[in-house]
């Protein structure tokens, strides 16, 4: 099991049974045995919508809504998983996601650490002026400026277009923050030994800054991935043409029209999860450490 | 790497006069920011500085924008819809606020501890928040089902007569929602909290043990106080996620039944990009931003007359 690193182990810190007390190691027992008791009902009630989910999405339509819940199933119905393809165009919806995702990561990984090197480690007069002009429309709601942005896109005919899309969601100034973040904990002596051996300062971001910010790197990538990925207002704005269409836009709209098909609607529903639980299982390091750093040093 | 940290600093040849130098590094700085700033400038700034121009317009998709001062927000005060979204949106925000703090808080306190296999806890509390809002709305959509949702079955054998209809009814849609999103950014904060957690000093804790503080008072006494910046930042962040809710309605209720889910947020969605009002739309996401605006304002005073 992959775990959350991150954060530290907290050994020591909550007082243990009272010292000289008696019984001093079967309390300990005890509360070890109800502190997992109360972690596993907590987590228990968390996880329970995705059992629900998997386990309706292997049983025939009208078992899912039963009189009592039934949670396993009496046949595992794993043509669910084979219908659904045929259903609908669940892989031009999966590769569309996919190709978004990619490209708005790609591009908002480099635009983004670039910029910052530019941030953290060249001097220039108004630089810091700059910076804090980004950082203040991170606090303005998307919401407040997508009608005008809407506006520039059907004007420039770029509405049902992956550009629309591409080039509303790479350049972000969410992406320059955590990465400048990252480089002003990199020592400038760093960079003017690199200066003094002649690197130029390109080569300083390329040779020096972007293998040393490898876990700042994975975390934007990450954090970029999953939110474009799980997106549903751009591609819902932008995208009208079922053959640009992501694969929440196709389940959304299959929900829509086939309201009853339970099973399969929760079968679509675990497939657009799945991409995203292997990736957050192999990188969830990097998810929360992007997580805490853009909240608690911001 | 290492002989670049090691080499003795020597000077460099020849350095240049330091005019030249400055305007080298503004060349040199602009040419590592320009990409990102053509994108951001033409994508983001000039889109937001338009939204406060627009506002002041008269301008339907089909018509010239014509100046007309603070006409729309006149309109607005007579808008019934405007009132009800605006209504509902103070709603969900007085219920998803206070709500995934409180939940946010509970489940940091029951994780932060150092048991084996806390990590798979901990992943699995964070994993509602990297779940699509569509997944999440479908299961819970199901979930909340009148007659045979496994929701209001629990309720009938906890021993309620007539569970709520959830979002089939005008008065239980709201809660319903509420819930949802609690469920779903809960684990976010939770990562915010454990980590406020982690900067409590463990003295705290031993000193008030040993003075004979329970669990309950340490927890009043320390943990809370101590959580207190961690809190200020929650706050503000809720309170600029609440107010600007939307992608979850859409998918959720579509506003409904009837409006009464539909928030402000989906109103500029509604008059601005399907119906084409560009003028109104604008002064609608200007007033949304002004109140959240207000709102983070108000808490900053707030905390810091606390720390004054």
């Amino acid at each position: 099991m992959t775990t959350l690193h991150d954060a530290p182990p907290v050994a020591g810190r909550r007082p243990g049974p009272e010292p000289g007390g008696r019984g001093r190691r079967g309390r300990g027992i005890v509360r070890g045995a109800a502190a997992y008791a109360a972690l596993t009902v907590v987590t228990a009630l968390v996880l329970v919508p995705f059992g629900w989910m998997v386990s309706s999405s292997l049983k025939r339509d009208n078992e899912v809504l039963t009189i009592p819940i039934q949670w396993i199933p009496d046949e595992l119905r794993w043509s669910n998983f084979v219908d659904i393809w045929e259903r609908i165009p669940l892989l031009t919806y999966l590769g569309n996601s996919a190709f978004l995702a990619v490209a708005i990561t790609l591009l908002q990984v480099l635009s983004g650490s670039f910029a910052a090197y530019g941030f953290s480690k060249v001097r220039f007069p108004g630089r810091d002026g700059l910076f804090v002009a980004y950082i203040a429309t991170i606090a303005v709601p998307w919401q407040a400026y997508m009608v005008p942005q809407y506006i520039m896109m059907q004007r420039a005919e770029l509405t049902n277009t992956y550009w629309s899309i591409i080039l509303l969601q790479a350049f972000g100034a969410f992406g320059v923050f955590l990465m400048r973040q990252y480089y002003m904990s990199i020592p400038d002596d760093l960079c003017e030994a690199a200066r003094i051996d002649g690197l130029s300062e390109y080569g300083i971001y390329w040779r020096i800054m972007l293998p040393l910010s490898k876990p700042a790197l994975a975390s934007l990538a990450l954090l970029t991935f999953v939110n474009t990925w799980n997106d549903y207002m751009g591609p819902f704005i932008y995208l009208t043409s079922n053959e640009l269409w992501t694969v929440q836009l196709g389940l959304r709209s299959f929900v829509g029209q086939y309201e009853a098909e339970y099973a399969m609607i929760m079968a679509g529903a675990v497939l657009s999860v799945l991409p995203i639980v292997v990736i957050f299982l192999l990188g969830q390091r990097y998810f929360i450490r992007g997580i805490a750093t853009s909240g608690l040093k911001g | 790497m290492a002989d670049v940290m090691t080499q003795p600093a020597r000077p460099a040849p020849k350095a240049p006069p330091r005019r030249t130098r400055a305007w080298r590094d503004i060349l040199v700085g602009w040419s590592f920011i320009l990409p990102n700033f053509l994108g951001f400038a033409l994508f983001t700034l000039i889109p937001m500085l338009a939204a406060f121009a627009l506002a002041f317009l008269d301008w339907d998709s089909y018509s010239t924008p014509e100046w007309v001062g603070l006409k729309n927000f006149q309109r607005m005060l007579g808008d019934e819809n405007f009132h009800v979204a605006l209504g509902n949106t103070l709603y969900y925000a007085a219920g998803h606020i206070p709500l995934t703090l409180v939940a946010a808080l509970g489940l940091a306190l029951v994780l932060d501890r150092k048991l084996r296999g806390m990590a798979f806890f901990r992943t699995a509390a964070f994993f509602p928040y990297v779940t699509s809002l569509v997944a999440v709305a479908i299961v819970w959509n199901m979930l909340f089902n009148p007659t045979a949702g496994p929701v209001n079955q629990v309720l009938g054998a906890l021993g309620v007569d007539a569970p709520p209809r959830w979002v089939a009814s005008t008065d239980w849609a709201m809660p319903a929602v509420i819930v949802t999103s609690v469920w779903r950014d809960m684990g976010y904060y939770m990562v915010l909290y454990l980590a406020g957690l982690q900067t409590i000093p463990k003295e705290y804790y031993e000193a008030a043990t040993v003075d004979g503080a329970g669990a309950w008072q340490r927890f009043w006494s320390i943990t809370l106080p101590s959580l207190r910046p961690t809190t200020f930042f929650v706050l503000v962040m809720l309170t600029i996620q609440s107010f600007k809710v939307l992608d979850l309605i859409v998918v959720m209720t579509e506003g409904g039944p009837g409006r009464s889910t539909k928030v402000l947020a989906q109103l500029v969605y509604e008059q601005g990009i399907r119906e084409g009002r560009f003028g109104y739309s604008s002064a609608i996401a200007l007033v949304l931003f002004l109140i959240v605006l207000t709102a983070t304002l108000i808490q900053f005073r707030l905390n810091e007359r606390r720390n004054g």
